[in-house]
């Protein structure tokens, strides 16, 4: 066990845990933020996807202890009112179907926009490429973030 | 007008009380109203709530709560049941706010989700609860007012009395029609008149799905509980022997470890009790990552099972169910199934005269088509919570049909079945996984072991690889063509392991003077479970894609071609019992004629076209594909849906591109093998789901317009989509697909 002191969603989290515990399971575990969700715990299903200083990352693949002062940004953090340009596209195409991996491609989907404004459907097929959708919504998720790019 | 006898009853009890330590159940937030409102905007909250009916309760300020009654798993019936309450209801569905029904057969009637038939089997009931909720505020008006009950009108909320010009909200109505009898009839208003129903409302829940709240059983949460996972068999035909728990126990954070057994001795099951591995090593600990540790440490020594027939208390009574020993590999199957499908099988159906039909035929066709083992795979792995205290059980977890489970969980713990309260939390998926509730007996045998609440959760790689899949499916068709390449007899040969796919009285059946059909199937140890359109979603593809290269042979459009043999079925139909009607199937291929513009050149872009008719509901695609260096590319795919009158139109379209892109995913990529009783695959590595880049690139839905009563949409809409991409395959490539997957591990075809 180890101390760790965590910086998410623009507040900081005192934690004594094992330091190769997986931010997914300190932010569902120890600090009940159960928005993350876990879908397969190898990086291959984005479930889990966190922004780390803006960055998307897997949160099933990193360990506590990689974070650093690294600001953690999940999607009870994405905005404050849950009203993120990609959130309101979201709800535009009202895109959930079971809803169990939107968080995921909702901050993969942020963390596109917030490089590329304009995404082409190359640049969405490639940036979304590690976000499975078990339900099928593909082509909302996709029109949904070309509505978010025009707004944002 | 119909006025039909009610069959609600107020409230008895609500036993949710209890769970609300849960807090995500009954806590309803005001971002779940149905519309998305700013923080500003939010509906005020009424200072008393008036419980009008089992179904809903109306508050003083005219806000109106309704109970959805089934769980959901993404078919968005959170949405779609409360809307046909409100239709009734006459109200806003501004004012409408929707909260999950806990188990409670007594009051809310069968709660399940499966088969394509909640909107079908609600569609009376529901209208009815907000027909007889109107009627009593009607009521209390005319007593209020002291004039005759015709003379009150409603609307949206409002109560009238034309004559003597007053009018009341139905909140301050509430009070005295929460007093009055429930009415022994009511009426329903007609089509025409409908205000909510057929017009698209967005989720109830997509703002918080959006915003992550805690809505899954994955984030049930409750204080003092603890996180369990299981260790199951490696192998389908293996068994506990024993176990070595010294290294786990002594992992930081485990509390306890210990065994199960799911059935006590003798237990009778029931048709959803399917389980390979009823003997389990439960790990319980702190946090899910500790337990995660301590489950590598586990040792466990395991023996081949002993063969077993049993007698199992399924849907057509009692059964008997041979479970074979050994381990068995895909490899085997294949041998198994080549020597079983070359013999007869079991004759389901004969019209005419079929073996003379194909001794005089001037052509003669015969294919053979094989889908592998599915897993369902839905994203939420498999989790329960469970709470034992003496007699008593509360039970939180994703479960599409709790009814079915109950008498196991009874049965297991040895408790009443009444003393166990059970919530639904919305599923994130089920696809039919979720119908087999072996997981939450589970849990609360771990939890009255250990005597503390428990989350039990499955990694991905137990999800995967306990079984309860689709089955794998082989098929042979035969067709006979006369010198005027008129079809003129159909044989069919089915079967599976561990079951049949056929459905005999099922299109062409009907249409063909001559038919044949038979099956067969082979025991396995690997179990299996309903996946999504059972049987349905391997026969339409296959006999789609058939029936696709009898036209061909027969120098025939494929479109018209099935039409000419609808019309056949509709005006003479061949035999006593077909299991569709013509004319709607011919509606949606009609539609989607049009709507594809089928038959105009499309450049390089190749066209399949694939129908089906299945729960109820009509479907037809045309799907346009291209070859992008080898690559198949779904460009578009055009749907006609015919499942009567559409409740939530955009809500149904997703579903259908749901279905459709599910199915593209299946018919390309969707594969579970086996070797000596493994799984070959145990998490997304290797088996390989549709993404973004590989879905179509557009899905354009259309529905048939009628007036008839609602059917299912979860799953008509995928069986046909196999045929569809099959038969575009073969104009891309000219090469017919007969086994599934069509791409497997290759990025391209050929
Ligand atoms: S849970 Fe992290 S990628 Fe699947
Ligand atoms: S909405 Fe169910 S997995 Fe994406």
């Amino acid at each position: 066990m180890a101390n760790f002191n965590l910086k998410i969603n623009g507040k900081n989290h005192q934690l004594d845990v094992d330091p190769a515990t997986p931010v997914l399971w300190v932010l569902r575990d120890h600090l009940h933020l159960v928005g993350t969700k876990y879908g397969c715990g190898i990086a291959q299903c984005g479930a889990c996807t966190i922004h780390l200083d803006g960055v998307a990352m897997r949160s099933c693949i990193i360990p506590v202890s990689a974070v650093r002062d690294q600001a953690i940004t999940t999607i009870e953090g994405l905005s404050e009112q849950g009203d993120h340009p990609v959130q309101q596209a979201w709800l535009e195409h009202d895109v959930p179907q079971c809803g169990y991996c939107q968080a995921g491609q909702i901050m993969s989907a942020a963390a596109l926009l917030s490089d590329n404004t304009k995404p082409s459907d190359e640049d969405i097929d490639m940036a979304m490429h590690g976000n499975i959708c078990r339900c099928g919504t593909y082509t909302r998720i996709k029109a949904a973030i070309k509505t978010a790019a025009k707004v944002g | 007008m119909t006025t039909l006898k009610t069959s609600i009853g107020r409230r008895s009890f609500l036993k949710s009380a209890a769970l609300t330590g849960g807090g995500m159940m009954l806590g309803f937030s005001w971002l779940s109203s149905c519309q998305s409102k700013t923080e500003e905007e939010v509906m005020a909250m009424p200072e008393a709530w008036f419980e009008i009916n089992a179904y809903l309760k109306i508050g003083d300020n005219g806000v109106v709560t309704i109970y959805t009654p089934n769980p959901e798993f993404g078919q968005n019936v959170r949405t779609s049941m409360p809307m046909l309450v409100a239709e009734e209801l006459d109200v806003n569905w501004d004012k409408v706010l929707v909260e999950q029904a806990p188990y409670h057969p007594e009051n809310f009637g069968f709660q399940f989700t499966g088969g394509s038939r909640g909107i079908m089997s609600r569609w009376e009931p529901l209208r009815m609860a907000g027909a007889s909720a109107k009627h009593l505020l009607r009521q209390a008006a005319a007593q209020a007012w002291q004039v005759p009950l015709e003379e009150v009108t409603t609307t949206t909320g409002m109560l009238h009395h034309q004559a003597s010009d007053r009018s009341a909200g139905y909140g301050e109505m509430a009070s005295a029609a929460a007093k009055l009898p429930i009415p022994e009839e009511v009426t329903l208003k007609e089509v025409k008149d409908f205000r909510i129903i057929s017009t698209s409302r967005k989720n109830v829940d997509a703002k918080s799905i959006v915003q992550g709240q805690s809505l899954f059983g994955m984030d049930y949460h409750k204080k003092g509980m603890l996180i369990a996972m299981i260790v199951h068999p490696p192998a389908f035909g293996l068994t506990l022997e024993s176990v070595d728990d010294a290294a786990a126990k002594a992992m930081p954070g485990i509390k306890e470890i210990v065994t199960i057994k799911s059935f006590p001795d003798g237990y009778e099951k029931g048709g959803f009790d399917t389980n390979a591995f009823p003997e389990l090593v439960a790990i319980v600990g702190n946090s899910t990552w500790e337990v995660m540790q301590a489950k590598k440490e586990l040792k466990a020594s395991w023996k081949p099972i002993t063969a077993t027939t049993e007698t199992i208390n399924g849907f057509r009574g009692k059964e008997t169910k041979h479970t074979p020993a050994g381990l068995e590999s895909t490899d085997s199957h294949k041998a198994q199934i080549a020597e079983v499908a070359s013999k007869p099988g079991k004759i389901v159906r004969q019209d005419g005269d079929p073996q003379a039909a194909f001794e005089n035929a001037a052509k003669v066709i015969e294919r053979s088509y094989s889908a592998p083992y599915l897993a369902h795979n839905s994203m939420e792995p498999i989790n329960a919570f469970a709470h034992v205290e003496g007699d008593k059980a509360t039970i939180a977890a994703p479960i599409q049909i709790p009814g079915f489970i109950i008498p196991t969980i009874a049965a297991g713990l040895g408790i009443p079945a009444e003393n166990i309260e059970m919530e639904m939390p919305r599923m994130g998926g089920g696809f039919g996984r979720k119908a087999y509730a072996h997981y939450v007996v589970e849990a609360a045998l771990i939890s009255q072991k250990v005597h503390a609440p428990v989350k039990l959760i499955y990694t991905r790689e137990d999800d995967m690889t306990n079984g309860i899949y689709r089955p794998t499916y082989q098929a042979t068709y035969r067709a006979a063509l006369d010198e005027n390449n008129n079809l003129v007899a159909l044989h069919v040969k089915a079967g599976g392991i561990p079951e049949s796919p056929l459905f005999a009285n099922r299109f062409p059946a009907g249409a063909v003077a001559n038919y044949l059909a038979e099956e067969w199937s082979i025991d396995s140890n690997i179990t299996i479970g309903a996946y999504r359109a059972p049987r349905s979603n391997f026969m339409a593809g296959a006999e789609q894609s058939f029936l696709d290269e009898v036209a061909e042979a027969a120098g025939k459009d494929p479109i018209q071609f099935r039409l000419d043999l609808l019309k056949q079925a509709k005006d003479n139909p061949v035999g006593e019992e077909n299991d569709y009607d013509a004319e709607r199937y011919a509606g949606v291929l009609e539609l989607v004629r049009e709507k594809a513009a089928w038959g105009q050149n499309q450049g390089n872009v190749h066209r399949g076209v694939s129908a089906y008719f299945c729960h109820n509901t009509y479907a037809a695609h045309v799907l346009d594909l291209t070859i992008e260096k080898g690559k198949p590319v779904v460009q578009k795919v055009c749907c006609a849906i015919d499942c009567g009158i559409v409740v939530n139109p955009d809500a149904a379209k997703n579903m259908a591109e749901g279905a459709i892109t599910d199915g593209i995913g299946n018919a390309f990529y969707g594969e579970l093998t086996f070797k000596d009783g493994v799984p070959e695959k145990s998490n997304f590595d290797k088996y390989r789901m549709i993404r973004m880049g590989e879905a179509p690139k557009e899905i354009d839905v259309h529905f048939v317009q009628n007036e008839i009563a609602p059917t299912g949409m979860g799953e008509p809409p995928f069986p046909p989509i196999f045929g569809a991409v099959a038969n575009a395959i073969f104009k891309a490539t000219g090469e017919r697909q007969y086994d599934q997957p069509f791409l497997g591990d290759k990025q391209v075809l050929g």
